[in-house]
């Protein structure tokens, strides 16, 4: 035992020696090696692993049938006779823009309201400096930490009481309840970033509260509504658990709900027209992603440090 | 001439007077009370309230078209008798320990990997965030066709390419695989999130702390153990709650993958307080099942909030 450590040790400090003789050659092509094995090669696994699926979505979307069952004969990673059968068949034959309409303006409405109201709470809390202000904000973020998946069956109900069920409506009203208190952070983190003098000289020159949001604060905290209205359309373009549990007709579902309750039908499942239909339902978020990318992410990290 | 204009330039002007409308929103009272309105609005009738609703709804028998009456604990007697309820439990609990887990060590690593100097570094960074933006339902119905029985590409390279097995894996027919399964696509779905808020979270550590633990000869695991993590530890803990909570409360993913099964095998609280309530029409069961999820996400929450985050006030360090 102790001989193969003396043994270990030696070749160490040869390996040492060694490396230190020659120092400069070996250490660059060393550190180069090295940052390929710990660096570059890990990286390329993770961006293989995180995309493979969409890149999965996007070839089956494209296979005609006899391709897409017969791994065989084809190689399931490409594709050798690209179709727009599935495309074809799910514009044409569902009810799939519909759903895309239906979505697009549910989502729209609902980041418009709460948009429209969070800029108004953020503006009061930072602003406005009310008694209580630093509660009220402390309020509206745990309700974010409120998970939909612990209201649905009361608002269920409440849905119904009020008429709503399986109307659109049902879902503008309900997607505020965690559109909200993610919008209001992220305004209250920009309107702190914009400098109070600016609103003091304004009200000096004799400008009205409601003029200074309109003129001075509101569009200096353009990128920040930007930013918070692409994270409530996000949002609301993904959300789930209340579009499944309060819309009940196919033509006013939305998206992920109707791909899923109404494009799975008996047990032979259309994979080729899921998957575009999963595809063409990704495209828009990752679209208005892309423009947007920088300050989503920069907001995303901020609200976050928040 | 010139002495006449300056004089008339000079002279008092009284302040335009706003209308009475402007003067209205002038009183500070008004404003507060006015621009507050909208959202505690919607939040009281549609988040307050239902979180109350949902508590009393638990103690009745309401059904889906009849109003229930009071029937006091007996939801919570009858699930307590309940293996189904208890396997969500523990599989609700086991799903949200084993993937944050994973998404936060997945996660270091690819901030860790990300913070270096890279050709391509902002497009990667994009990139690697389409998980997360990506509606989960449409990710997850991928999964699903990447799982399936017959034709999963995983074992399609595993039996056909590498030869490792001899038939394929049957990923979601038994209660094991399925179990891993949706923890891995959860994963999958995590890892930007963390990567990302870690990332931020890296950034903001000054060089100088590393260039000063060089000097002194620390060792890369030395620098990152006593310099990376303690630092990263107040950002760390806001994703981690954030994380746990919305593991701990997902619903889409085991929703779109198995619906629950093989033989209730998969049920996540919420997904059985949905079968229960909306196709089962057993409101005040449902909300029962949903009720109780409250008092683990109350302690999850505090647990991940302060016991990671204690350290952030022994150091002092200013409250951003």
């Amino acid at each position: 035992m102790t001989d193969v450590i003396a043994d270990v040790a030696e070749e160490l400090e040869e390996g040492l020696a060694a490396s230190t003789k020659d120092a400069p050659e070996i250490l660059t092509w060393d550190s180069r090696v090295r940052r390929t094995i710990t660096i570059y090669i890990p990286l390329a696994i993770f961006v293989i692993v995180l995309l493979f699926p969409f890149y999965w979505m996007a070839i089956t979307s494209v296979k005609p049938d006899y391709e897409m069952y017969d791994y065989k004969q084809y190689n399931p990673f490409w594709v050798h006779s690209p179709t727009l059968d599935n495309i074809r068949k799910l514009l044409f034959e569902t009810e799939y823009p519909h759903w895309l309409l239906t979505t697009m303006g549910i989502a729209t409405a609902a980041t418009f309201l709460s948009v429209g109201a969070s800029v108004l709470a953020a503006y009061a809390i930072e602003r406005l400096r009310f008694k209580g202000a630093q509660h009220a904000g402390l309020a509206i973020y745990l309700a974010y930490l409120v998970p939909p998946t612990i209201l649905f069956i009361p608002l269920a109900t409440l849905i119904f009481q009020f008429g709503l069920f399986d109307s659109p409506v049902a879902l503008i009203l309900t997607y505020p309840t965690f559109l909200i208190p993610f919008c209001t952070w992220l305004l209250i983190g920009y309107f702190k970033s914009i400098p109070y003098e600016l609103e003091e000289c304004a009200l000096i020159d004799g400008a009205s509260r409601l003029q200074i949001l309109r003129r001075i604060t509101l569009p200096l905290a353009v990128p920040g509504l930007i930013s918070a209205g692409i994270f409530a359309f996000t949002l609301s373009w993904n959300e789930f658990i209340y579009a499944l549990a309060f819309i009940q007709s196919t033509e006013k579902k939305t998206v992920p709900v109707a791909i899923l309750t109404e494009l799975v039908t008996g047990d032979v499942y259309q994979w080729g027209s899921l998957m575009a239909g999963s595809l063409l339902g990704s495209v828009p978020v990752a679209i208005i992603y892309s423009f947007f990318v920088e300050y989503y992410v920069s907001s995303m990290t901020g609200a976050v440090k928040e | 001439m010139d002495a006449t204009t300056a004089e008339t330039s000079l002279q008092w002007v009284p302040r335009r007077q706003h209308s009475w409308l402007g003067r209205l929103f002038d009183s500070k009272p008004f404003l507060v009370t006015l621009c507050m309105l909208p959202t505690a609005g919607l939040l009281l009738i549609f988040l307050t309230y239902p979180l109350g609703l949902g508590l009393w709804l638990s103690l009745t028998d309401t059904t889906i078209g009849q109003p229930g009456v009071y029937i006091g604990l007996e939801n919570f007697e009858s699930l307590f008798d309940d293996p189904v309820f208890w396997n969500a439990v523990w599989y609700t609990v086991f799903y949200t320990a084993i993937a944050t887990a994973g998404k936060f060590l997945l996660g270091l690593w690819l901030a860790l990997l990300l913070n270096h100097h890279l050709p391509f570094k902002a497009f990667i960074r994009a990139i690697v965030l389409l998980p997360w933006i990506v509606p989960t339902v449409l990710s997850s119905i991928a999964w699903w066709w990447i799982y399936d029985p017959q034709f999963s590409i995983i074992s399609y390279v595993v039996v056909n390419v590498l030869h490792l097995r001899d038939h394929y894996f049957d990923f979601l027919g038994s209660p094991w695989p399925a179990r891993w399964s949706l923890i891995v696509a959860n994963i999958w779905r995590g890892i930007p999130f963390v990567a990302i808020t870690l990332l931020a979270g890296l950034q903001t550590i000054s060089p100088s702390l590393y260039e000063a633990a060089l000097l002194d000869g620390a060792t890369g695991w030395q620098k990152f153990r006593r310099i990376t993590v303690p630092l990263l530890m107040p950002i760390l803990s806001v994703a981690l709650t954030l994380s746990v909570l919305f593991t701990f409360s997902d619903f889409q993913l085991v929703y779109a993958i198995t619906r629950g099964g093989p033989f209730n095998s998969t049920h996540l609280m919420a997904t059985l307080a949905f079968q229960r309530a909306i196709p089962g029409s057993q409101l005040g069961e449902g909300a029962a099942i949903a009720v109780s999820m409250i008092p683990f996400l109350l302690v999850a929450t505090l647990v991940c909030f302060f016991g990671v985050g204690r350290r952030k006030w022994q150091q002092g360090s200013d409250n951003d």
